[in-house]
């Protein structure tokens, strides 16, 4: 259990059978009165989001999550497949669950799952990862456009922008917390 | 700011603190931040030390040296409460508190206006101070000319809350509309003064002789931020006996440990003459002089960074 004291930002809690995840936290206690702790947080199975205040008797059910890793296996209309390398046990998360994680899953990428009980929830991706540059205009030497950046798609279909150096066939490291080029990565 | 820098605002500020009161005829005392009784406050945890508590505020001493009879005193010291740790929170902060013998909160309300202007003038040389006479707040110019805005709590919860002052009590809502829907209001243009608290929410303060229904209490806030606290001292020590019995039994519901009840205080009392005092927090003040939004950044050391 937790009670209001324990609440700060990125804690997790439990409130009606859901998980939550405190998003923003404010202390207050006006003239020697009774401590408030507003909080703002997002339901972590939904997305939503919602401000309460609470008090200093009201407690809080710890949510049972692990995260476990686990492999892509490969995805089919909009449901993602996962396997766990240990047990070798499969699940899968729906689109709108691995979100803009799909910019950066390529099959066999070993992700952590997020497990809300027994139910995936959420996955986190490696901090970088490589990917293949499959459509890249070519550098042209003596480009007077004075751009120093140019488009190119990696073979998720993300886009972003990189050094003109980059070609068609490439690897390069992407940052999946910003989404941007790091490197470029010989093989 | 680098740390140097801050401990020279903060050296010049607590000087010029100091040289105020000095100079209104007020003694400085220092009393043992370490008691073997505390005043019973339902809402205030205290630190146990051993088998006695670090004060939470110096009230209870320096009543004690009032009933010896001095008139005029202050104290700068650290307070120490259990939990409070946020923005505007820190669980060890520095205190001011003053006490004038013969006054009553409308006295030190203007006093407060005083110092405050003779303070920001020494200190015209802050970051956020303009001309010595006003200070600038999140692009928002906070002027100090006297006097400054006073609003009565009953006013202020129709005023920005649209909900009368005993309804929210009788909900239990009166801290959380306080917070969420006056104090962002209260002093933008001035410092402003939210005065008559009701009675029961003022252990230690007198009840409005007019009006027993508030408390001869005031807060001054300045850009949304409490800064003091301030009343009419309760000086009958049955009525505050009776205060405390209730305080007490608060504090039993709660399952904390409730120390001996302050009989040495009490006897003071009956000693006492008609007083007023106010608690100020120096930390949270610090921080607007330098406009600065976070506690933690002005004190002399941060101790979330101490051990890493």
């Amino acid at each position: 259990m937790f009670s209001a004291s324990d609440l700060r930002k990125g804690l997790k809690i439990q409130i009606d059978g859901e998980p939550y995840i405190i998003t923003d936290f404010e202390f207050s206690k006006p003239g020697k009165g009774q401590a408030l702790y507003r909080t703002k947080m997002r339901n972590m199975i939904t997305g939503n989001q919602f401000t309460q205040t609470y008090r200093s008797n009201d407690k809080f059910e710890k949510p049972d999550l692990e995260e476990r890793t686990m492999q892509f296996l490969y995805s089919q209309d909009d449901e993602f497949h996962f396997m766990d390398t240990s047990s070798y046990e499969q699940i899968f998360l729906t689109r709108d669950q691995v979100g803009d994680n799909t910019h950066f899953l390529v099959d066999n990428m070993e992700v952590q799952v997020l497990f809300f009980g027994e139910r995936p929830i959420d996955i986190s991706l490696p901090i970088f990862v490589n990917l293949t540059v499959t459509q890249a205009d070519p550098w042209v030497r003596g480009d007077t456009s004075g751009t120093d950046t140019k488009p190119v798609t990696v073979e998720t279909g993300y886009q972003l922008q990189v050094p003109p150096f980059v070609e068609e066939g490439d690897k390069i490291q992407i940052d999946t917390r910003t989404g941007e080029y790091m490197t470029r990565v010989k093989e | 700011m680098d740390r140097l820098s801050l401990l020279a605002f903060r050296s010049s500020f607590f000087g010029a603190v100091r040289s105020f009161f000095l100079g209104a005829g007020y003694l400085e005392v220092d009393t043992p931040l370490r008691l073997p009784a505390l005043i019973p406050e339902a809402e205030i945890l205290p630190f146990a030390s051993e088998s006695w508590w670090l004060q939470t505020s110096p009230e209870l001493c320096m009543k004690h040296l009032l009933a010896q009879g001095a008139s005029q005193l202050f104290q700068i010291c650290h307070c120490f409460r259990k939990g409070e740790q946020g923005r505007f929170h820190q669980p060890e902060f520095s205190m001011l508190e003053w006490y004038h013998v013969h006054w009553n909160y409308q006295h030190l309300m203007k006093e407060v206006e005083e110092f405050l202007a003779a303070l920001l003038h020494a200190c015209a040389h802050f970051p956020a101070v303009q001309d010595g006479n006003a200070l600038i707040l999140q692009d928002r110019k906070i002027s100090f000319a006297r006097p400054f805005l006073r609003i009565t709590v009953k006013e202020a919860f129709e005023q920005y809350a649209g909900m009368p002052v005993h309804l929210a009590l009788q909900k239990d809502l009166f801290e959380e509309i306080l917070v969420t829907e006056i104090e962002p209001h209260l002093g933008w243009e001035l410092p402003v003064f939210l005065f008559d608290y009701p009675a029961e929410l003022a252990s230690l303060a007198r009840k409005r002789p007019d009006n027993p229904q508030v408390a001869e209490r005031f807060e001054l806030y300045i850009g949304g931020v409490e800064i003091a606290n301030g009343f009419s001292e309760l000086i009958d020590p049955e009525e505050q006996r009776n205060r405390f019995v209730h305080e007490r039994e608060k504090i039993e519901q709660q399952g904390r440990r409730v120390g001996p009840m302050p009989e040495r205080f009490l006897e003071d009392l009956a000693q006492l003459k008609e007083t007023a005092g106010i608690a100020l927090g120096l930390d949270r003040l610090l921080m607007l002089f330098l406009g600065c939004m976070n506690m933690s950044d002005v004190q002399a050391i941060q101790l979330e960074n101490f051990t890493k």
